[in-house]
């Protein structure tokens, strides 16, 4: 392998090098913009990190499994994922391999920007081939053969996105159709310039037989220049349209991994990490279907595909429709595969315009709490058990818990006995941060003296504020469906099959909220016969009754309970069981079948043998 | 002068002069359910904050349509969010929102 063209330069690369120039420039003012924004101690968090080993070999295997294998798409569907795969990681081989190659070959042009773009022009094989140099031409050609097979499927998706396993996608912009067209032509036509040249360069099992395919009715040398002036062209408009497509997600999602893996969350709806999540939003649009106002194609506009699109284009007006709109259930998050918190750009906007109304909590101040009373004294029972406010709506959840603590003999204070004041959560979710830390703040205070080790609770909502918020030294925070589980499991309760057929709904806040899955399925397979409903586990729906929600009106949050009660009540279940007070009380308005709480099914199956045994 | 034989109480008296229209109408606009409360008295009874401060959001909404604002707000400055009224209100009133729309109209006004 020898340099053809002397000097290693031709005119054709200028477009490369003009859309290259530009997107440098383009991601490293980004780059700037984005740490001038973040708050000071984010940024020294972000520094510190790429101190940190673990840290940094974090990064490189979610980097690999995001970035280029698409691992998490895999997942969801095989053929989405080996589209999302073999282009990436195809088109990175042949880079690598391009850099390889120069620096193997001429290695005078070492680092010039363009040369390992444009191998195969500038050089000119010599003498009988080498099996390094096969080895070579073998590898770049099938690398160019995965990504050519990638850009098959994606043409395919484009036409029948259905079967790529997705119902409904993005419409994409002008840019977007720039740039996809420009990404669909790069690959054909370095595949085509390649095969025209390999007659000099030399080949492999691709562009070998291309050529000789070629060569006989089409003269080669003369189509040399113009596919190659092509290449570097659509390559050229692709990083030039980049900034301004969906496709900016190519170079930021690398970013953002790092950002996210040294612990750095949005303060700020568009500015520092919320900019890096924004840009990195591929507009795969999976989250469209995923999102439950979305049943019967209501409110498709809400998605959050839809409100990062507008706060990338500062669009006020629609951002704040949607940022108000938003049930918060976490579904769009759980199954984004950049792992966008698009429900944290949604607080941090209503924090905006929400944050500054006034409020007055000194009363809070004023207080006495029931489990004061015991927290000099010997007996403090160990578990302090707290309803929360929407479980003192439901109170049959109150009552069963009572029962169930009485017939495990396990001593307890009900906290919240005479009612409460709120966790503080429904105030995070509007937005109101320092009205939420105030009462974060007194409440956390009141449970850290109260004495207690334990702290069950039958609200997942409160649950997961005090879990995340709280910090609570030396506290165990347990939800009821754990507590119990963990009493069936150490036989201070029995519980008997009631011989009725069972559908779990997963709150939420239980579920994707407090990664609480595994519990509540145990309990219940002991109490009846457990069927699957339509949405398991991270991808369950939301009730509608989300107290996330600011705008949604009643009627359509009834749209969306019914379209989650129909999921449900595909396998014919006898009762639907839930663990949260509120999604119990929104779906028994709605529900064909019986609703209950978990603690209540558990509390009726509960043998009463062990009520003679255990209460003494 | 002439007596009627009785009198009201200057201080509860309404004064409906007072009622700002245009402010009203943007709250309409915000969370057009304030137009549907029927003074019944279930978030009142339900409140959280309700417990420990005099917070009512029937007390709020009567107060706003009587040209009392500021008394509205000093009564909802205790509320937590915390979305019981919604959850009790019979006419499906989305309370929550509505707190915050009154707060955004007329905490501006001032
Ligand atoms: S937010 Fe995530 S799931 Fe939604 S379009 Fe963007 S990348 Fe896809
Ligand atoms: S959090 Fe839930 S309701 Fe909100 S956009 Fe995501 S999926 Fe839809
Ligand atoms: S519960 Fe509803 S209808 Fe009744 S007073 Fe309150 S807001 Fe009005
Ligand atoms: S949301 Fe406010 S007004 Fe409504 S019950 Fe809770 S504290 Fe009371």
């Amino acid at each position: 392998m020898r340099e053809r063209i002397l000097g290693g330069y031709d005119d054709f690369v200028l477009p490369f090098m003009t859309g290259m120039a530009f997107i440098l420039i383009y991601l490293f003012i980004g780059l700037i913009r984005i740490f001038r924004h973040m708050p000071a101690q984010d940024r020294t968090r972000f520094f510190k990190s790429l101190l940190s080993p673990s840290i940094m070999l974090k990064n490189a295997k979610d980097i690999v499994n995001d970035c280029l294998l698409h691992v998490k798409i895999f997942k969801r569907n095989i053929l989405l994922g080996y589209m999302h795969a073999s282009i990436a990681l195809g088109w990175f081989m042949l880079i690598v391999i391009g850099h390889i190659e120069v620096a193997l070959y001429v290695p005078q042009r070492n680092g010039i920007l363009y040369y390992p773009v444009f191998f195969r022009y500038f050089v000119k094989q010599e003498g009988a081939l080498t099996l390094k140099g096969s080895f070579f031409f073998f590898l770049m050609d099938f690398f160019l053969l995965i990504v050519l097979s990638g850009i098959g499927l994606a043409i395919y998706k484009r036409f029948r996105s259905r079967a790529l396993g997705m119902r409904r996608t993005t419409r994409p912009c002008l840019a977007d159709r720039i740039a996809l067209a420009c990404l669909w032509s790069i690959f054909p036509l370095r595949l085509l310039a390649e095969s025209f040249t390999a007659g000099i360069a030399g080949g492999s099992f691709l562009t070998k037989p291309m050529h000789w395919l070629f060569s006989n009715f089409l003269s080669n040398d003369l189509h040399i220049l113009p596919t190659w002036w092509a290449y570097s062209i659509a390559l050229g408009v692709f990083f030039l349209a980049l900034p301004f497509s969906r496709y900016m997600h190519i170079p930021t999602e690398a970013f953002l991994i790092m950002l996210r893996n040294a612990g750095i969350k949005a303060s700020h709806p568009r500015k520092g990490f919320a900019e890096a999540e924004i840009y990195s939003c591929s507009s795969c649009g999976l989250c469209i279907d995923a999102c439950p106002m979305n049943v019967n194609k209501r409110n498709l506009k809400y998605s959050s595909v839809y409100m990062i699109r507008f706060l990338r284009r500062r669009n006020e007006k629609k951002t704040k429709a949607i940022a108000d709109k938003c049930l918060m259930c976490g579904k769009c998050v759980a199954v984004c595969p950049v792992g966008v918190e698009s429900c944290n750009l949604k607080r941090a906007h209503r924090a905006t315009r929400y944050n500054t109304l006034q409020y007055n909590y000194s009363y809070l101040g004023n207080g006495s709490h029931p489990a004061h009373a015991h927290a000099d004294t010997q007996d403090t029972p160990d578990i302090l058990y707290f309803a929360g406010c929407m479980t003192h709506l439901t109170p049959s959840i109150i009552k069963s818990m009572e029962e169930i603590f009485k017939l495990s003999g396990s001593k307890y204070v009900f906290a919240d006995k005479d009612g409460g004041v709120c966790c503080g959560r429904p105030l995070l979710l509007a937005g109101k941060e320092d009205a939420a830390r105030e009462v974060i703040a007194r409440n956390s205070q009141l449970i850290q003296t109260s004495g207690c080790s334990k702290v069950v609770l039958s609200c997942p909502i409160c649950l997961k504020v005090l879990k995340e918020e709280y910090k609570l030294q030396g506290i165990e925070l347990l939800h009821h469906t754990q507590f119990i589980n963990s009493l069936i499991k150490e036989g201070k309760i029995k519980v008997k099959d009631g011989g009725e057929s069972l559908v779990y709904h997963n709150p939420c806040e239980l579920g994707r909220g407090c990664g609480i899955y595994k519990e509540p399925q145990e309990i219940l397979q002991q109490v009846g016969e457990l069927r699957k409903g339509e949405y398991e586990g991270k991808e369950s729906i939301c009730c509608g009754g989300s107290l996330g929600s600011l705008t949604l009106s009643y009627e359509e949050r009834g749209k969306i309970t019914q379209g989650s009660l129909n999921a449900l009540t595909g396998c014919n279940p006898h009762k639907i069981i839930t663990a949260c007070p509120l999604c119990l009380k929104t779906f028994a308005e709605k529900s064909p079948v019986p609703v209950m709480d978990i603690a209540q099914i558990v509390k009726e199956n509960i043998y009463t043998n062990t009520y003679e045994t255990y209460s003494l | 002068m002439v007596k009627f034989g009785f009198a009201l109480n200057p201080s509860s008296r309404i004064d409906l002069d007072k009622t700002d229209r245009e402010k009203f109408a943007q709250l309409v606009e915000l969370e057009p359910d304030v137009l549907k409360c029927m003074a019944c008295g279930s978030c009142t009874a339900s409140c959280t904050a309700g417990k420990f401060t005099p917070t009512s959001v029937r007390s709020a909404i009567l107060e706003i349509q009587n040209g009392r604002w500021q008394q509205a707000l000093d009564m909802l400055k205790g509320c937590l969010l915390c979305g019981k009224c919604t959850m009790v209100c019979p006419r499906a009133i989305n309370t929550r929102h509505l707190i915050l729309a009154i707060n955004e109209v007329y905490q501006s006004g001032k």
